[in-house]
């Protein structure tokens, strides 16, 4: 395996697609579209069998320099090869949820192509500008994604999803510049063992952290989340809670931490807090939501701030824990956008009252469906349970408030859950249309048994998963080590106490 | 300083000069029957000037050797830079004009002529080496492009169009004037290195005024905040092709002058013109993205659009080093491909009597009636706002990597957090063109010339670019190691 330029390919297959659909007729472009997710998810999977698990850090490498200071790295390490998996994982089943897009389909999945291209760029980039490149570019698929094949509000969607995402990245931007130039290399390996001073972490810190906040997104920064799921097709929502806000996450675990761990530890806090208060909230808003889609936004808010708690509980559980908890949602919530394009597709509308009684005359819909709902509960046997386990296990040996506090959350998350579950599939049938909806076709069943098993695959071997990312868990404990916060629970002598001064506030703009 | 020397090394003007005159006589005999003809043969007196001048940038020439007449002008690698992006420009707007012209049955003789002579005042004005010839050069520019703009006589928004440019020229010209005078009454020379070395001993207050005074003047030329308020009105109202030819040629001619003068003359005193320059970036920056938004036209939309670049660009001046020079110069590069393509898509905006469409409402759901012309526009409004994988990014990137490593870390923050603002208007031509119902405006048909260069230049700030990149850095550094070295 070793020479063979397997990420190129995996990168250079969909974009070639891409440039091909755009002339394509709409039946030979979604073939041709399928042909190549297809064809990235078998080069995934040969990828995940070629990785060595305990080997080097760094694999499949390849770099080419293209000019002074800017080259094209890439290589992966564990944690990328979950989320890469992820991504080729969910393509497949995007280009099969399009099909009720009758409109300029050869454009769709062109942006579709390019939407996987350049998620697939972020995890596997080794070079930071060539990381931003792909970190940002992402937008523009997403935009056109948004605002011609989405709902009716489409574009006031999606300008607050341009607009809020590139003002995190450009302040990010120039962090990355000023950490080039003092560290003199752009090569992410490198800039992930360099220590920065303490006081200039900070101001590096908030810049990557707006970047990645807005991206997850966490509270207070959330809004553009909703709308955007609301007004999109159901397959930019599914990549779109599926992968695209994990690269918030990603860039957490892959700069926020190894490169500024001190301020990272400084800001934890923070960082706690804003997760606590969107556990909570956004929970509480779900639980009145009467859109379908919307509900399941807010939800994806409250999971990924379970991410957030357990990255910055500074413990290798915590941080195992959120990186499950990232691949369960991405499976399980895409599952849920998808389960929610299911049922619009047949009634046009999302309107969770317009529902009822689906058990009687869609069985095999309301038997996934339930799977679903369990695994974003979080019931044991399900993908969902041993990330969030795992994340609040890790956060309580810091602090036993956080950790009650977010509990909370996954109870008001079964609130939410089954009361949604319940209003759409139990009960009388109150609606004739919705109760002459058939059943999950062949199509349709193609798609939601591959994330069904995926979720219980998850949920009953979780070794599977935690056993790529092991050894990058434990690198990235060790870096964190000398930086850990002190917790109200469970003190752990002999950590150093972060030094940081809150006046400060000059370190960095001179 | 022997004249032949000096001579050899003016060959690109004294090929423009001759050309032009010949041309006036053909015009005078021909009449405009020949404006085909001169055309043509301006193109190539354009391209012929653009091949004497690149073996002075490829050979990186720099020094007294390649300094004319005294000093009064530079042949350096960086003019020479410079300049072929002012003859190529030019000749591109000579391509695409007479489509435009023809059908208002205004294609006259002169056109190509006065291109000719306004390319070569440009010229000049990155090649000076003396205020003396700053002054010319830029005269020679400015008087040609006031009757380009009002070169549709016809047309009330052109002659008004030339009118305002003229006035507000005149009075930029008086202020500059005035600062240039300023100048030499404070170091009694008035060449660059001159005044370089007159003020190494410290900087007077007189001559501080001198200082502020000429980038008041070139604020103007280069269309920054707070000298702008002529930039819409001009570009709206001159004949499309004289916009483009302003937004490109006239912008890297009097960009070039304002980093000679500021880096060459005023090299040593940079700490005291960086803060007027941090503003009026900063302030050009916002100040056009701004007044972008409310735009119903597509003209004046790039008129703030190129307020908003030129910012950007002068992010790079206040490094004040080689590197902001260089950043500068391929931000330039990728400027005036985006301005080309941007223009060319909006002459090719016709309705179906071959009217120009210009506002921005009529462009609605152009993705379904053309998409290729869709495609071009929402390619150059994701380049300007500096979206990678665009080209446009590296511009971007390149001037606020140059203020980062010169330790203005506050600048590169609020620049690039302004740049959002811009990304929302730009974002808007997308919008109208790729989301909102099909109007059907646009019907005419495109001239083949047009096609070419608008697939040219896109293709250019396309992702492709980036393959080039290697090669232009290498330019670049070439020309703005040459500006620091001049004497």
């Amino acid at each position: 395996m070793s020479g063979f330029p397997i990420l190129s390919l995996m990168l250079l297959v969909p974009l070639a697609a891409a440039l091909v659909c755009l002339f394509l007729e709409a039946k030979a472009a979604r073939t041709l579209a399928l042909a190549a997710t297809l064809v990235d998810l078998v080069l995934g999977i040969v990828l995940w069998m070629n990785f060595d698990i305990g080997g080097a850090q760094w694999q499949f490498t390849e770099r080419l320099e293209i000019f002074s200071g800017f080259s094209y790295a890439v290589g992966i390490d564990g944690i990328a090869l979950l989320l890469i998996m992820l991504s080729v994982f969910l393509m497949p089943i995007c280009i099969g949820a399009s099909q009720s897009v009758e409109k300029r389909v050869g454009e769709y999945m062109a942006a579709f192509l390019l939407v996987e291209v350049f998620m697939l760029g972020v995890f596997m980039a080794q070079d930071l500008y060539l990381f931003y490149m792909f970190f940002e570019a992402g937008l523009i698929p997403m935009y056109l994604i948004i605002g011609i094949w989405g709902g009716a509000d489409r574009i006031y969607a999606s300008y607050k999803f341009f607009l809020y995402t590139l003002l995190g990245s450009v302040l990010m931007l120039v962090a990355m510049l000023w950490m080039v130039h003092t560290a003199g290399t752009s090569d992410i390996p490198t800039l992930m063992a360099y220590d920065f001073d303490p006081q200039v972490q900070t101001w590096l810190w908030l810049a990557f952290f707006a970047s990645f906040a807005v991206k997850m997104p966490m509270w207070p920064v959330h809004t553009w989340l909703p709308a955007a799921h609301v007004q999109a097709p159901t397959a930019g929502s599914i990549i779109l809670a599926g992968v695209l806000l994990k690269m918030g996450g990603y860039g957490f675990i892959r700069f926020s931490l190894p490169m500024f761990p001190e301020a990272s530890a400084y800001f934890a806090p923070l960082v706690w807090g804003l997760s606590m208060a969107a556990v909570v909230i956004t929970s509480l808003i779900a639980l009145v939501q009467s859109d379908m889609k919307k509900l399941i936004a807010y939800s994806s808010v409250a999971h990924m701030a379970i991410v957030t708690i357990g990255l910055f509980a500074f413990n290798v559980q915590g941080l195992e824990g959120s990186m499950l908890v990232m691949l369960s949602h991405g499976l399980v919530s895409g599952a849920l956008f998808l389960c929610v394009g299911i049922i619009y597709d047949r009634l046009h509308t999302r309107e969770i009252t317009r529902y009822g009684g689906l058990a009687i005359n869609m069985p095999r819909y309301a038997l996934f469906f339930l799977l679903f709902t369990m695994a974003s509960i979080g019931l044991p046997g399900t993908s969902g349970f041993v990330g969030e386990f795992l994340s609040l296990g890790g956060i309580y040996q810091v602090s036993t408030w956080t950790a009650l506090i977010c509990t909370t959350g996954i109870i008001l998350g079964a609130a939410y859950m089954l009361y949604l579950y319940r209003r759409v599939v139990f009960g009388e049938q109150k609606n004739a249309d919705a109760a002459a909806m058939s059943d999950l076709d062949l199509r349709e069943i193609a798609m939601v048994v591959p994330l069904a098993l995926g979720a219980l695959w998850m949920g009953i071997y979780p070794e599977s998963f935690i056993a790529p990312m092991r050894a990058d868990i434990a690198a990235l404990d060790a870096r964190l080590a000398r930086a850990a916060p002190h917790g109200d629970s469970a003190p752990t002598p002999g950590k150093a106490k972060p030094a940081h001064h809150e006046e400060a506030a000059h370190g960095g703009s001179h | 300083m022997d004249w032949s020397h000096s001579l050899r090394l003016i060959a690109p003007e004294e090929t423009l000069s001759i050309a032009g005159l010949v041309l006036l006589l053909i015009a005078a005999w021909g009449g405009d029957k020949a404006s085909r003809l001169i055309s043509i043969l301006a193109v190539a007196a354009l391209v012929g000037a653009t091949f004497l001048v690149a073996p002075a940038l490829c050979g990186g020439a720099m020094g007294p050797d390649y300094s004319a007449f005294f000093g009064q002008v530079h042949a350096d690698a960086f003019s020479s830079f410079a300049k072929i992006l002012i003859y190529l420009s030019a000749a591109a707007t000579l391509v695409v004009a007479p489509a435009f012209f023809d059908r208002l049955g205004a294609m006259k003789a002169e056109f190509p002529i006065l291109v000719i002579f306004a390319a070569l005042g440009s010229g000049m004005m990155v090649s000076a080496g003396d205020l003396l010839a700053l002054y010319i050069g830029l005269e020679m520019n400015s008087l040609a492009a006031y009757v380009l703009a009002a070169f549709v006589r016809t047309d009330g928004r052109s002659a008004e169009a030339g009118l305002k440019y003229f006035v507000l020229g005149a009075l930029a010209s008086g202020i500059l004037l005035f600062g240039m005078s300023l100048t030499y009454g404070f170091t009694g020379t008035t060449s660059f290195s001159g005044i370089n070395a007159a003020l190494a001993g410290g900087l007077s207050n007189g001559a501080l005024f001198g200082i502020v005074f000429m980038l008041a003047g070139l604020a103007f030329k280069i269309s920054a905040v707070p000298f702008h308020m002529w930039t819409p009105d001009v570009y709206e109202g001159a004949p499309t092709p004289v916009t483009k030819f302003f937004a490109t040629s006239g912008k890297v001619a009097a960009i070039g002058l304002t980093m000679r003068v500021m880096l060459d003359a005023f090299a040593d005193q940079a700490d005291a013109w960086r803060q007027i320059i941090v503003f009026i970036a900063l302030a050009s920056i916002v100040v056009g993205a701004l007044g972008a938004i409310g735009q119903k036209n597509i003209k004046r939309l790039m008129a703030y659009s190129s307020i908003n670049n030129v910012g950007f660009i002068l992010v790079g001046l206040s490094s004040a080093n080689v590197q902001g020079a260089s950043a500068m110069l391929f931000y330039l590069v990728i400027y005036v491909a985006m301005t080309v393509a941007g223009f060319v898509t909006i002459l090719m905006l016709k309705d179906e009597n071959g009217e120009p469409v210009e506002e921005i409402a009529r462009l609605g759901g152009l993705s379904r009636t053309r998409p290729g012309l869709a495609l071009a526009l929402a390619i150059v409004m994701f380049s300007l706002a500096g979206i990678p994988p665009l080209f446009g990014f590296w511009g971007k990137f390149l001037v606020f990597r140059a203020a980062v490593h010169a330790d203005m870390m506050a600048l590169a923050f609020l620049g690039f957090a302004a740049s959002v603002i811009g990304a929302f208007y730009y974002l808007k031509i997308v919008k109208v063109a790729y989301f909102d119902e099909p109007v059907d405006a646009v019907k005419g048909e495109s001239d083949v010339w047009h096609k070419a260069i608008l697939i040219v230049t896109c293709l250019f700030i396309s992702p492709l670019g980036y393959l080039l990149s290697g090669w232009l850095q290498g330019l670049t550094d070439t020309a703005a190691t040459a500006l620091f070295h001049t004497l």
